[in-house]
């Protein structure tokens, strides 16, 4: 089975809920909007705003693509070296130019979408509120975790900020070497 | 001494935790025999399988403790990710000599910089570290079992590493009190005491 398993899961609550769940239960998904969250607030309030506004919306426009293109691809390799890319820029607390910050926030959530979109037709009939539960989470997680971020002060946190983006730029690394191996 | 209480508790809190990592620690080699990598229990567990990685990481975080910054948040930031490439070395088949060798020297040299407080200049202190990370790295990547969450395993993995540097560091505040010495070495001879051992089991392998 590869790395990044996006499948559909059915909590009996419809497909907004499904898509919620969804989220939740995919760790390349979580990873990167986890990710994403911390790397925003290090870049500040401007930071945390960008991702709202870019990540649910490109990742939408990913998923309807995905949905329209329904191939059977988990683009594994490429997932797995964005949240490790995206670990690393953790860890070292970089301040990205906004223009970087907004295009690899795009990018990452066009892929995702994509590869989120391609698992969804095939088991719910393509209706668009699982996208929708999805993009509702990713939108919930970002800003909760963006604006914890930006609003710390206390160094002790930063630094925590930090092991934690190590933390997933490992895990990444771990996995792309299982990726490797199988 | 109010305002230390706490802080003694939670100290007191991870000696006790160290001890029982150490005691549910088997007395082979680190790292697993097998598990599955569809658990993130398994992947949890996975660090404190071996007495040897279990000490050389609360030693990280001793050591990071008696540096003091920036070394006390470096060192923590650092090692996830060179233990991960060392990892993903060890995935790859890619070649490393010593390195059980490695991983016992590393307690037995951690445990010795504890136990007298040493300083090294940082880049020194990263490279040591780093050259330690690599091998216990490069044995978990060899080891690392093949499963459907990987990604779950691996992280969970980091996860228990990065909670054994925190014990490390919670135990290295202890150097705050007037006792706090007397136990850092005590501290630093035991972790020692087990690279020592370790070295005699990779002789006698």
């Amino acid at each position: 089975m590869p790395v990044l398993f996006a499948h559909l899961m059915q909590t009996g609550f419809g497909g907004f809920y499904d898509g919620i769940a969804h989220l939740f239960i995919t760790p390349t998904d979580l990873l990167l909007v986890v990710g994403l969250g911390l790397l925003a607030g290090q870049q500040g309030p401007a930071g945390g705003r960008r991702l709202l506004a870019l990540l649910p919306s490109t990742w939408w426009m990913g998923g309807a693509m995905g949905q329209i293109l329904a191939f059977d691809w988990s683009l594994a390799w490429l997932s797995t070296m964005l949240v490790t890319l995206v670990g690393v820029l953790v860890a070292t607390a970089l301040r990205l130019p906004s223009m970087v910050f907004a295009v690899g926030v795009s990018l990452s959530g066009l892929l995702f979408g994509l590869v989120n979109g391609f698992t969804m037709p095939s088991e719910t009939g393509g209706v668009s509120l699982d996208l929708f539960g999805v993009v509702a989470a990713i939108a919930v997680v970002a800003v909760l975790i963006s604006a914890q971020v930006a609003a710390t002060r206390r160094s002790e946190l930063q630094i925590a900020v930090r092991v934690v983006g190590s933390w997933i730029a490992a895990a990444g690394l771990l996995a792309l070497g299982l990726l490797a191996r199988v | 001494m109010n305002e230390r209480a706490p802080i003694q508790r939670v100290v007191v809190l991870c000696g006790l935790l160290t001890v029982w990592l150490m005691l549910l620690a088997p007395g082979g080699q680190a790292h697993v025999e097998g598990g599955g990598a569809g658990s993130v229990v398994a992947g949890f567990l996975h660090p404190v399988t071996g007495i040897d990685h279990v000490v050389a990481m609360v030693a990280v975080g001793l050591w990071g403790a008696v540096l003091g910054p920036p070394a006390i948040w470096l060192l923590p930031v650092a090692f996830p990710m060179v233990m991960a490439l060392g990892g993903l070395l060890g995935l790859l088949a890619v070649p490393l000599p010593g390195v059980e060798t490695g991983i016992a020297l590393s307690a037995l040299v951690l445990g010795v910089l504890v136990m007298f407080q040493t300083r090294l200049p940082l880049v020194l202190t990263f490279l040591l570290v780093g050259l330690f990370a690599l091998f216990h790295g490069f044995a978990h990547g060899v080891e690392l079992p093949e499963g459907a969450d990987a990604l779950l395993f691996s992280l969970s993995f980091v996860v228990a590493t990065g909670l054994l540097h925190l014990v490390g560091i919670a135990l290295g505040e202890v150097r705050r009190w007037a006792w706090g010495p007397s136990v850092l070495k005590l501290a630093g001879a035991v972790i020692a005491a087990v690279g020592v051992w370790s070295l005699t089991q990779v002789g006698g392998a």
